[in-house]
């Protein structure tokens, strides 16, 4: 019974973390390059409904999860422009991106779908033979395929970070943005194609949610996921391994508390779902030291004029 | 000098002009996205409300709750802290107000009203309060923590409609709406306009605006909060202790969305309902934003933006777009305000635009 409880709460925990993991690591790669992309909500919101629509329609789940690509992509580069070009006030333009989203991927719904409809979207599946080996089995080997994928991002985005020349010159738009320009490094280049990889990856968290795990689209989808998400890359360090212990203890959290409501503990609803949002506060207030240890330049405008 | 006035205010009425423009633009191609003639949805949205006296009342109606979160967040900005949490803070003020209008329905209206709307900037205080603490003493960043308290503000308040402070009524008749029971009549804001929505609350949220004025530019105190916010390093210096006056503008910020969630009980629904903060919360990030963050600017911004809410209302039934609309559109409004900062801000991108625009020679001519 306690094994059964703990089991159901990993085997569910994994999957859940998975979107925020992904929207997570894209956040990483903005803010190591000196922006803080608040609009992660929003663009998920737009990634959520336009794969949503797209396999409600075509029927490709693969169609449904470029769309989102190309959704978020769009959506960084506007975010890109505003904050890069135009040098805008980074908090307050993600909350302006967030709000385009918000808005435009709840009027889109009501115009092209109306109601609650399902999808058939991206089933989990059971490894052969792996998938049967009691406890482990179902805790790692009967996932959705995608949820493989963007564990297997963790790796990839540390190595990508830290052992390429690209990753160096991230690492350095986003400490010193100054002396990196002094070595030719086009600094708001690499912030232009920082915010896009992120954006890119915060579409396809949001697709992730609907094709991969609710199969349904509405209005507000993501309930904060995206906010979680950028509050996790603090947690998390700035490092992808500490963003991904960050999201795992999240989402195990999650999924307790969810057990909590079908176990049908006595507990109001209302104050269990309150839960992840003051975890995250909790998170924030113990995490504050590190706050020292991230990116120098974070949320600075760059100013090729000025010495910073 | 008097013309160099002349041309800067016609340089920033000009530029602010080009960034609204911009933002209804790309809001017309999302209109087309949604199978709307964007034309005729503006024409609707800008106009109807003005025809008739519905309409007007319901933008001013509108512009209360609106002044009283725009003026907040304009506090909290003006000293270096960028809250979002109005939604909460509407929410938990609401909900205090509701509260002490529910336990005291027989005190006459003058000792009740002030009574509920100090509860609910009260509530609303403590909302803020939380966020700006944590800002101060553990560096937590504000934006997150208040996205936060506002998601837990939200259960809380549905928590407490659905359950503890549900209508009697709701509960006997088995139809358990999430509301709270009626108010009693002594805690009505009175209707200025008869047979409309309009109630004192307007009357309220401008002297309020006009006390905020006074308070943040007139006043020692203001004076610290500002210069807390512009240059916390060179504040220090000078001797204010910066993490108390970003604690005291949180206070004064969540105070303020509160009242405005006591505008909504008292003076439109009677009650707690569900959807009471109606995403003023957000709104009034835009019309402090667009009020240039200045309290006299926010008085007829909150119109303004209330002109806008009520349009979509009327859009989504005449033009059959969803009336969530208008938030996309607010996004890009503030998208738009914050890039234009930078045609402010960088002097040799000013003057150079100037010249094009031969403000600056004109202006140096005269000067001479």
């Amino acid at each position: 019974m306690i094994l059964d409880f703990i089991v159901g709460i990993i085997s569910a925990g994994i999957p859940l973390a998975a979107p925020l993991l992904l929207a997570g690591l894209g956040e990483m790669f903005n803010q190591r390059a000196g922006v803080f992309n608040l609009g992660v909500e929003g663009i998920m919101l737009m990634g959520a409904f336009v794969g949503f629509l797209v396999v409600l329609t075509v029927g490709s789940p693969i169609l449904g999860l470029f769309a989102a690509l190309l959704v978020g992509a769009i959506m960084g580069l506007l975010m890109a422009v505003v904050t890069v070009k135009f040098k805008a006030q980074q908090g307050i333009s993600g909350i302006g991106l967030f709000m385009l989203g918000w808005g435009l991927s709840g009027t889109l719904f009501r115009v092209y779908v109306g109601g609650i409809t399902s999808i058939e979207g991206i089933k989990t599946f059971s490894f052969p033979l792996l998938g049967k080996i009691p406890i482990i089995g179902e805790i790692f080997f009967q996932n959705n395929i995608l949820v493989y994928i963007i564990f297997l991002l963790v790796p990839i985005s540390w190595y990508v970070l830290n052992k390429t020349a690209w990753g160096l010159k991230v690492r350095a738009v986003g400490t010193n943005p100054q002396a990196a320009d002094t070595l030719g490094i086009k600094v708001e280049r690499i912030r232009f194609q920082c915010i896009i990889l992120g954006s890119m990856m915060a579409g396809l968290a949001g697709a992730y949610l609907t094709i991969a795990q609710t199969h349904i689209f509405a209005d507000n989808i993501t309930a904060g996921r995206g906010f979680i998400a950028v509050a996790l890359v603090y947690f998390g360090r700035w490092k992808p391994v500490g963003i991904m212990w960050g999201t795992l203890l999240f989402s195990l959290a999650h999924a307790m508390q969810r057990s909590i409501q079908v176990y049908g503990i006595n507990f109001p609803y209302e104050i269990a779902v309150i839960i992840p949002y003051l975890l995250v506060i909790v998170v924030l207030a113990l995490s504050y030291k590190s706050q020292l240890l991230g990116p120098v330049a974070l949320g600075k405008p760059f100013n090729r004029g000025s010495r910073g | 000098m008097k013309n160099k006035l002349y041309n800067e205010t016609i340089y920033r009425v000009l530029i602010i002009v080009i960034a609204i423009f911009s933002a209804l633009f790309v809001g017309a191609i999302l209109l087309l996205i949604a199978k709307t003639n964007p034309l005729k949805a503006y024409y609707v949205m800008f106009t109807e409300p003005l025809s008739g006296k519905f309409g007007l009342t319901e933008i001013l109606v509108r512009a209360a709750p609106l002044m009283l979160v725009g003026l907040g967040i304009a506090i909290a900005f003006r000293s270096g802290i960028i809250n979002i949490g109005g939604e909460g803070q509407i929410l938990i003020g609401a909900i205090f107000g509701t509260f002490i209008a529910l336990t005291f329905p027989n005190l006459p209206p003058y000792i009740l009203l002030p009574f509920v709307f100090i509860a609910s900037f009260i509530g609303g205080a403590i909302w803020g309060g939380i966020a700006g603490w944590m800002k101060a003493y553990l560096s937590v960043n504000e934006i997150l923590s208040t996205i936060m308290l506002n998601y837990i503000a939200f259960q809380v308040y549905m928590y407490l409609i659905r359950g503890p402070m549900i209508d009697p009524k709701e509960v006997s008749y088995g139809t358990g709406v999430p509301q709270t029971a009626l108010l009693s009549k002594n805690a009505w804001l009175v209707r200025i306009i008869p047979a409309s929505r309009l109630h004192a609350g307007i009357i309220v949220a401008v002297i309020l605006a006009i006390l905020v004025y006074i308070f943040l530019w007139k006043t020692t105190i203001g004076y610290k909060l500002r210069a807390a916010g512009a240059e916390a390093k060179a504040a220090k210096y000078i001797g204010v202790n910066v993490k108390n006056y970003l604690v005291l503008a949180m206070l004064l910020s969540g105070g303020f969305a509160g009242m405005a969630g006591a505008i909504e009980v008292c003076g439109v629904h009677h009650r707690g309902l569900e959807s009471i903060s109606a995403g003023y919360g957000f709104s009034g990030i835009v019309v402090a934003l667009f009020g240039g963050l200045h309290p006299l600017g926010i008085i007829p911004a909150s119109a303004i933006f209330g002109l806008l809410i009520v349009g979509a209302d009327m859009m989504q039934r005449s033009v059959t777009v969803p009336a969530s609309i208008i938030l996309a559109i607010q996004g890009l409004i503030i998208l738009a305000i914050v890039s234009s900062q930078i045609f402010f801000s960088n002097i040799a991108l000013k003057e150079k635009i100037m010249i094009k625009l031969k403000l600056m020679k004109q202006g140096d001519k005269d000067d001479s």
